[in-house]
């Protein structure tokens, strides 16, 4: 059964690299969800999330072929895993008016989402949350008329894990 | 020093002492050093594919790795597909490519293509070098991936400003960093228990090996092991030569165009212990009907192969000489049992052969059964792509390993002479033959004024059916003998419905190989008659320098057995029913 795993790739910060995983999984055939690709605080290491739709053998499969890769330092599919905090951000606008205005701005309060411009016919707003709060949000947005939006794909990091 | 000779200084302390190459306006520099260095011998091929093809045959027949040099843009175009062979092979090659300057990248600058993105999903890594402070080290990591794990080729894009820019205080890294990559050579001993256990509750196991055992040299272990449990085992192309085509265990190659006892042993086994082969397609016929009645071991140092086409329930991810070392001592000793003797009867009935008629038309079989006269086992065999390739794999007396040189994963029409070459001048002790086909041959037949000039004395076999032999067999067999595009004597007189000789064929035949031959300074023979084949071999073989030996053969033979694409192992077709 193919469902969505996220993919935490540790790599060298290496020219091209980006174009090395994105190739690689075009190449055996993979549809990438979403990627991000950014500096971490080590200058030498950079790393990417993916999301991929994909069944359990095939994702093996995607892990192994990206280990493969001489300039990757560490594959982890965080899927399974529930030390891991992960997070997607979202810049989204709708449409608004006098009417609708209120009723978005309770959506806004409870979601603890962030206006960052208000005009006339429309609002934008960010969020940021796990996938499936975005989702949810985007949901109840959509009565109200959603021009666009933006999400960034997820990404992640392991919580601390020193106290038992 | 200047980035070309920090480059030539690198090549010699890997200690490479050939290189296969082309030159072109971005790589004179590198050339220009390479004229003054008396350690390093330069083969200019006559193309390309021909130099990496060269270097491939070099490193599979030495077991070092092969180096190319060649310019940017069509240069590196045109190292594409020998690259690309060597990767589906797993052997161990470095191509060095020119490139525009730096500045010029990304402006379509003349002769200008993007190596490393053009090569990236065919080669095991690759460097576009921005700095010459880069180099020592890119040079250093190159052959470190190009020949460590499962080795493959490694190309290195050098813009030419860098070839000239200089740098102070060089010197050669003596230690590799490269966090990424570290590839797993032992292999664990527990896992090697459970096979160890596997073997000894199997009451009929079977050994699958691959061209993993000819790259880690763990041949004698794998026939110690053999010995010790009375196993039989079977070998795929890339694997042929790692135990001797008579040894007794011995059962041929599975797959398309395998032995009818290879292929009956792997559809009845309970364990298919696989060590260094991929489970290609080849083999397998439908992966989802494959060896479903037996417990699957597999031994590989490539992680990624381990399940990727057949779900193993052993994986042992390591070198498989040390994996073999290490199960031969922790297996415990099997007798011979039923399993033994139902395969040695499928040998004593299902033999190989042909009916060679003392008159009439020369069968391509023959040909190759009679190499085995003129051969002694130290004779390396390349061959390029198709027919005459399976009945090289059937009919020629594998004995050692790394004698035969072939393009299993790719199948790459062409690849034959230039291997060949390569092979010949790696190891100029030995005897080389190439058997090649009418189709095959041409596609790199520029290669024969390289074997000229340069003495490599080559044995070139063609054996000339007039026809892409192994596409007709399946338009034959599958397509209802429509010859589209497979025969080589086709004229615009023909009928384009052809299928098959008929009194209306013509009688001449393009290129005239014994004059090809000798327009390049090849002595060159003709072969009609099945009487004279021994006698122009013997003639050809005792020959100084390269010699080509055409032998006309009958048009229409096929290969058998045969498992039809899309059939299981044992549905297999095993001779012609015409």
């Amino acid at each position: 059964m193919k469902e969505k795993h996220t993919i935490i790739i540790t790599v060298a910060n290496k020219v091209g690299i980006l174009a090395r995983i994105t190739g690689l999984l075009a190449q055996r055939g993979y549809n990438i969800e979403s990627a991000i690709g950014a500096p971490t605080e080590l200058s030498d290491i950079y790393k990417i999330s993916l999301v991929i739709n994909e069944t359990d053998h095939h994702i093996e499969q995607v892990t192994k072929q990206l280990n493969k890769l001489i300039d990757t330092i560490k594959v982890v599919d965080i899927s399974h895993k529930n030390n891991y905090i992960v997070r997607e951000y979202i810049i989204l606008k709708v449409k608004s008016n006098l009417k609708t205005r209120s009723g978005l701005f309770e959506l806004i309060e409870i979601f603890k989402a962030k206006p960052l411009d208000v005009a006339q016919a429309h609002l934008i707003v960010e969020l940021t949350g796990h996938v499936r709060k975005i989702d949810r949000f985007i949901e109840l947005l959509k009565p109200f008329g959603i021009e666009e939006y933006v999400r960034s794909g997820e990404f992640a990091m392991t919580e601390y894990n020193g106290i038992k | 020093m200047n980035g070309a000779e920090i480059l030539i200084d690198g090549l010699i302390r890997e200690k490479v002492d050939t290189i296969f190459g082309y030159p072109g306006g971005v790589v004179i520099p590198i050339f220009d050093i390479l004229y003054k260095t008396d350690k390093i011998k330069f083969l200019l091929t006559r193309h390309e594919q021909g130099a990496v093809h060269a270097a491939d045959g070099y490193a599979r027949a030495t077991g070092k790795v092969g180096v190319s040099i060649v310019t940017s843009g069509p240069g590196a175009t045109n190292a594409i597909t020998g690259i690309a062979t060597a990767k589906l092979d797993s052997i161990p090659i470095v191509v060095i490519s020119g490139q525009v300057p730096s500045g010029n990248i990304g402006t379509d600058a003349f002769q200008e293509t993007d190596m490393v993105g053009l090569t990236r999903t065919i080669c095991k890594h690759n460097f576009l070098v921005q700095s010459v402070k880069e180099l020592p080290n890119i040079i250093n990591e190159a052959f470190h991936i190009a020949r460590s794990g499962r080795p493959g080729p490694v190309t290195i894009d050098i813009p030419v400003d860098i070839s000239m820019a200089n740098l102070k205080d060089y010197k050669y890294p003596e230690k590799i960093t490269l966090p990424g990559y570290k590839p797993v050579e032992k292999a664990n001993p527990k896992q090697i228990k459970k096979l160890a256990n596997a073997i000894k509750s199997s009451k009929k196991p079977l050994l699958y090996t691959g061209g993993g055992i000819v790259i880690s040299q763990a041949h004698d272990e794998l026939v110690k092991l053999a010995e010790k449990t009375n196993i039989p085992i079977v070998t795929t192309l890339m694997g042929l030569g790692s135990v001797s085509f008579d040894h007794p265990l011995f059962l041929g190659m599975p797959g398309m165009h395998g032995t009818i006892p290879a292929n009956y042993a792997i559809s009845e086994c309970d364990l298919l212990i696989a060590i260094g082969a991929r489970f290609d397609d080849r083999i397998t016929g439908p992966r989802h009907s494959f060896v479903t009645q037996a417990k699957v071991a597999h031994i590989d140092i490539d992680p990624a192969e381990i399940s990727k086409n057949i779900n193993a329930d052993i994986p042992i991810v390591g070198d498989a000489k040390d994996a073999l070392l290490k199960l031969n001592e922790s297996v415990i000793p099997r007798e011979k049992n039923s399993w033994n003797d139902k395969v040695e009867k499928w040998l004593e009935k299902y033999k190989l052969h042909y009916n060679q008629p003392t008159d009439g038309e020369i069968l391509p079989q023959y040909v190759i059964d009679r190499i085995n006269e003129v051969a002694d086992e130290e004779l390396i065999v390349a061959t390029d792509v198709g027919q005459h390739q399976m009945w090289t794999a059937q009919f020629y007396h594998h004995q050692k390993p790394r004698k035969l040189i072939t393009s299993g994963g790719l199948g790459t029409m062409g690849f034959g002479l230039p291997a060949a070459m390569g092979a010949a001048y790696g190891s100029p002790d030995k005897t080389v033959v190439t058997i090649s086909g009418d189709g095959s041959i041409q596609m790199n037949i520029q290669e024969l004024a390289t074997c000229a000039i340069n003495r490599i004395p080559v044995k070139i076999i063609v054996l000339n059916n007039s026809f892409l032999g192994m596409v007709r067999q399946w338009q034959d067999m599958f397509w209802d003998k429509n010859y589209s595009g497979t025969c080589l004597k086709q004229t615009p007189d023909c009928s384009p419905q052809c299928s098959g000789p008929n009194e209306n064929c013509t009688e001449i035949y393009y290129p005239d190989f014994v004059k090809v031959a000798e327009a390049n300074g090849v002595t060159g023979f003709r072969v009609n008659k099945p009487s004279e084949v021994d006698k122009v071999l013997k003639k050809g073989f005792e020959t100084n320098g390269p010699v080509l030996m055409e032998f006309i053969v009958k048009e229409e033979e096929n290969v058998f057995p045969m498992v039809p694409a899309g059939k299981k192992n044992n549905e297999i077709i095993m001779e012609d029913i015409r």
